[in-house]
């Protein structure tokens, strides 16, 4: 007889309901007729993300503390709760913004299923308490972005960016585990807490494995140089699927990074403060100056992810308690600018038949009077303009940096921010300055087809966007509780 | 509540407009009647205002997020309540010199032309240091769209160019605000103390001089004053300019008593050559609107030298000064406008000429704000340049001759840009069926000529209501 664990169903509930949805959707993928297939599908995911999302907002209001669940396997805190209520959501609009995509209908159930499922991994990779649960969340929501990227297989290139994503995924997997085994080997420990309490904090073996865990982990952030894999799986993807790996993954992995940094390795941190610092300017500069040459407006957005990973990573070098608001509060407006920008994409992308670049983007915004202003409010949120909440996440980045001491951080980030106002202005200068002679009326026969529900998840991101930089308070606050419940 | 209502009016305008099924016609009406309601609401704070106090009035304040202590405080001084004033006025002339050109896509015009209102009356009015910086990037958001779009053939350079240099020196901003606020611990303007932080005054000063103008950061001047519509360099010349001079006086001066000091000499150099080097410029200039746009950089140059007089004659000086030019700037620049439709060129001095003959109410208007703009004795610019040197001959004699010299190329540079427009043989661009000023044109000059009449009736309105009438009254306000 094996002594079973307890087990807090509640605290799973995030998770469990995704992967439910997911279930439900592979049946449904076998038993709707082929008519009914897409809308049940896309309402079951839907559900199942709302399900999670409301969910997670309840154990967010029910664990003021923060305690272990299962053997110390996983956490069940406001911080892995507040991460899934944003994982949620952004998932949700990845839904609205996936319904019009077209899609074979035979894989169109298949598609949801591994969105769910590609959910519940990165709901369950932020409650990770241990080496062995945080492997295993990677791989769970990887693979499945692995097969949602190569999904459409009538798309140039989707499955050749789902194969460079496999391969580089592949290695940073692989990376994260070996470093992963020489914590363990050196400490004998698996549970974060308990690495952190064996000592063995100057051995150079466990101080090789954190670098080790920190580069795996760099690999699905997309921060630099680790970023190999994101234009071209950015571009290759079907465009709601990039939408969600750009907001979603980057989510499960800042957060999943600043929690392992904090909890397993406090007694290291003069090294990974530096060590991350370096990974955010890198970032910063990489992402932003290769941004500069790009034509396709995927490709310029996912080095603008990588930038953006930099800015996030400067508030975990950081590693203060406005750091940890920084992250959380930045991971909001971000998540929602990142998914409407890509529906606003997969929206232009549609009419034309052809990938999104800045020359076709021409007379967007007279022609699509919403999407315009949408697609101009998000590219000003990403440079940090006022009136989104980017500015203030920006702010609070800064703030955190400075509070540290880490002024450097600051030049680094102004300056990064200084190159990026070229292509994100670029972009709203290919909507709105060409000449009327450029604009083209996108579709050959008639107007293009009206999709209400991309309308509406684009609209859910624009309020986001803009409701973050009114409410501050509040969300700071909900911010401010969930970094407690992490040491430091 | 007025002042939040001041900036809430055009804001809100901005959005109905960009909703508001009407055709562009009325989109103009409606434009111009919440530019109207707004001078009205302006005036009513004006009679409201207690002139002889120095203190903040018409305050409010609620907290934004409290961890770092920002605001959402807004209130106005004495000499903020002219800033605000000049703005509305001159926003709602270069509305409705909108609305009487019928400018295309007319529901993103006016709307993007309120917002921009709203905005800058924000910067003006903001006691709180982040909130300074939200509505002074805000700015850009507007200007930028409106360059790009209704600019003329060059504009994308221009845009570019434009949001470079701007882009740059407002992080430069945000930096210190960040590093500044939190020295402090808080952001609110009214309750920080002083810093003797060089750097952080050079990231404040830089950001200034590069919206000003001031002499080594213009580059950005020619290409987009001359590539904007007409309206909106009358805009970025006579408003957007002066939050770049009204931030070195509510922020760099008060806040940095001894880098100022360190760097008095410095700033009263800058200033120097801006003026003698825009009025040169101006003077060669061969269009127009090159002669209005670098005797603005001339003009930002003497406010500047009033500015770092440090003591209240200068101070009082640069305030006039700052609500003149921009009454002065704007109708200019829609003058400038106004011959260019006619004529059909950009405002070349070759090409024009004799428009004096036949067309008596330009050639009225273009002299009497031309005369005023080259200081006069008797006009308000000549109350405000004469207060400014005054001041700076506190500093040094050599200072005032280099303001008084700048007064002497003023006169230089207009009255020939006077003279090759309205006299002078008949330009090859003139036609005898160019039109003199029409009714609508004149409804947008004169309330503008007027008010530069009546201030030079009586400057002391402004002047003298600025600071505090004790000597060390312009730094009643510093903290």
């Amino acid at each position: 007889m094996i002594a079973k664990p307890h087990i807090d169903w509640f605290a799973l509930a995030p998770s469990l309901a995704l992967l439910g949805a997911a279930g439900l959707l592979l049946m449904v993928a076998v038993f709707v007729p082929r008519r009914g297939r897409k809308a049940t599908s896309a309402f079951v995911a839907f559900g199942g993300f709302v399900a999670s999302g409301i969910w997670a907002a309840f154990l967010d209001d029910r664990s003021p503390n923060a305690t272990a669940l299962v053997h110390d396997a996983m956490w069940r805190d406001r911080w892995g709760a507040l991460a899934q209520v944003i994982l949620a959501g952004s998932g949700a609009v990845a839904v609205l913004l996936s319904y019009g995509e077209r899609m074979r209908d035979e894989h169109v159930a298949e598609y949801y299923a591994l969105l769910t499922a590609a959910g519940a991994g990165m709901a369950f990779f932020v409650q990770a308490g241990n080496l062995m649960t945080l492997f295993l969340g990677l791989e769970w929501f990887s693979i499945a972005l692995y097969v949602l990227t190569a999904i459409d297989i009538d798309l140039v290139g989707s499955l050749e960016a789902g194969l460079k994503y496999l391969i580089i995924g592949a290695v940073g997997s692989a990376t994260l585990l070996f470093g992963s085994a020489l914590v363990y080997g050196i400490t004998g420990e698996l549970s974060f807490d308990r690495i952190a309490a064996a000592g063995h904090a100057h051995d150079a073996m466990l101080v090789v494995g954190l670098a080790m865990i920190i580069v795996g982990l760099g690999f699905k952030a997309s921060a630099a140089p680790f970023h190999m894999w994101t234009p071209d799986a950015y571009q290759g993807a079907p465009t709601p699927v990039t939408a969600f790996m750009s907001s979603a993954t980057k989510i499960a992995a800042l957060v999943v990074t600043y929690r392992v940094l904090v909890t397993t390795f406090p007694h290291d941190q003069h090294l990974w403060r530096i060590a991350i610092a370096v990974i955010a300017i890198v970032s910063l500069a990489w992402g932003n100056i290769a941004a500069l040459v790009q034509r396709n407006v995927k490709r310029i957005l996912a080095y603008s992810s990588v930038s953006h990973a930099g800015f996030m990573l400067i508030a975990v070098a950081a590693a203060n308690p406005l750091g940890a608001r920084a992250l959380l509060y930045y991971l909001i407006p971000y998540a929602a600018m990142s998914l409407g920008a890509f529906g606003v994409v997969a929206a232009r992308e549609r009419e034309l038949q052809r990938p999104v670049t800045l020359q076709n983007l021409a007379g967007f915004g007279w022609e699509r009077p919403f999407l315009g202003v949408a697609m101009w409010v998000f590219m000003l949120g990403m440079l940090g303009f006022p009136l989104t909440g980017g500015f203030i996440g920006k702010f609070y980045v800064f703030a955190a940096a400075y509070d540290h001491g880490y002024w450097w951080l600051i030049v680094a980030g102004v300056i990064a921010t200084m190159i990026s106002a070229y292509y994100y202005l670029g972009i709203v200068r290919a909507m709105y300055f060409r000449d009327a002679a450029e604009l083209q009326l996108a579709p050959a026969g008639g107007s293009p087809p009206f999709d209400p529900l991309l309308i509406a998840g684009v609209g859910i991101a624009l309020a986001v966007t803009v409701g973050s930089f009114f409410a501050v308070q509040p969300l700071i606050d909900v911010a401010r509780s969930a970094a407690s419940s992490l040491p430091l | 509540m007025l002042t939040t209502a001041l900036i809430v009016i055009p804001v809100a305008g901005a959005l109905l407009i960009a909703i508001t099924p009407l055709s562009s016609y009325w989109l103009g009406s409606l434009a111009t009647l919440i530019s109207l309601v707004e001078i009205g609401v302006w005036i009513t704070a004006a009679a409201r205002f207690d002139f002889s106090s120095s203190s903040l009035q018409m305050d409010q304040r609620a907290s934004w997020f409290s961890d770092l202590q920002v605001s959402w405080h807004v209130g106005q001084y004495r000499f903020t309540l002219w800033f605000v004033g000049m703005t509305v006025v001159a926003m709602a002339a270069c509305t409705i010199y909108g609305w009487w050109v019928g400018r295309e896509r007319a529901r993103a015009y006016f709307a993007l032309m309120l917002l921009l209102t709203g905005a800058i009356v924000g910067v003006f009015v903001a006691q709180d240091l982040l909130l300074f910086y939200a509505f002074f990037e805000a700015m850009l958001i507007p200007l930028y769209v409106l360059i790009g779009v209704w600019g003329g053939s060059d504009r994308m350079r221009a845009t570019i160019t434009f949001v470079v240099y701007t882009v740059v020196g407002s992080l430069l901003m945000l930096a210190a605000i960040v590093v500044f606020g939190l020295q402090q611990g808080t952001f609110d303007m009214t309750r920080m103390g002083t810093s003797s932080s060089q750097w952080l005054f050079l990231g404040f000063v830089v950001a200034f001089a590069i919206k000003s103008p001031l002499f080594p950061l213009h580059g950005w001047l020619p290409v987009t004053y001359r590539e904007s519509p007409a309206e909106v360099s009358a805009v970025l010349s006579g408003i957007v300019g002066k939050v770049g001079l009204y931030g070195l006086l509510r922020i760099a001066i008060p806040f940095f008593p001894q880098p100022v000091h360190d760097w008095r000499i410095v700033m009263l150099i800058v200033g120097s050559v801006s003026l003698v080097y825009g009025s040169l410029l101006a003077f060669r200039a061969p269009d127009f609107r090159g002669v209005v746009m670098y005797s603005s950089l001339a003009q930002s140059g003497l406010i500047v030298l009033g500015l770092f007089a440090s003591n209240s004659l200068g101070f009082d000086g640069a305030v006039l000064q700052i609500v003149n030019h921009a009454l002065i700037s704007t109708s200019l620049f829609l003058l400038a406008g106004m011959l260019e439709r006619r004529t059909g060129t950009r405002g070349e001095l070759s090409l024009l000429g004799g428009m004096a003959r036949g067309r008596p109410a330009l050639a009225t208007m273009i002299m009497i704000v031309g005369i005023i703009s080259l200081a006069v004795p008797l006009s308000t610019s000549f109350a405000g340049e004469f207060l400014i040197l005054a001041g700076v001959f506190q500093q040094g004699w050599l200072w005032a001759v280099i303001g008084a010299a700048g007064m002497v190329l003023a006169a230089m540079y207009m009255l020939r840009a006077i003279s090759a427009v309205l006299h002078q043989d008949v330009g090859p661009a003139v036609s005898e069926h160019a039109l003199d000023l029409r009714v609508g044109e004149l409804a947008i000059v004169v309330p503008l000529v007027l008010c530069l009449i009546g201030l030079s009736a009586w400057p002391n309105l402004v002047s003298g209501r600025a600071s505090a009438p004790t000597s060390s009254g312009w730094t009643q306000y510093a903290p």
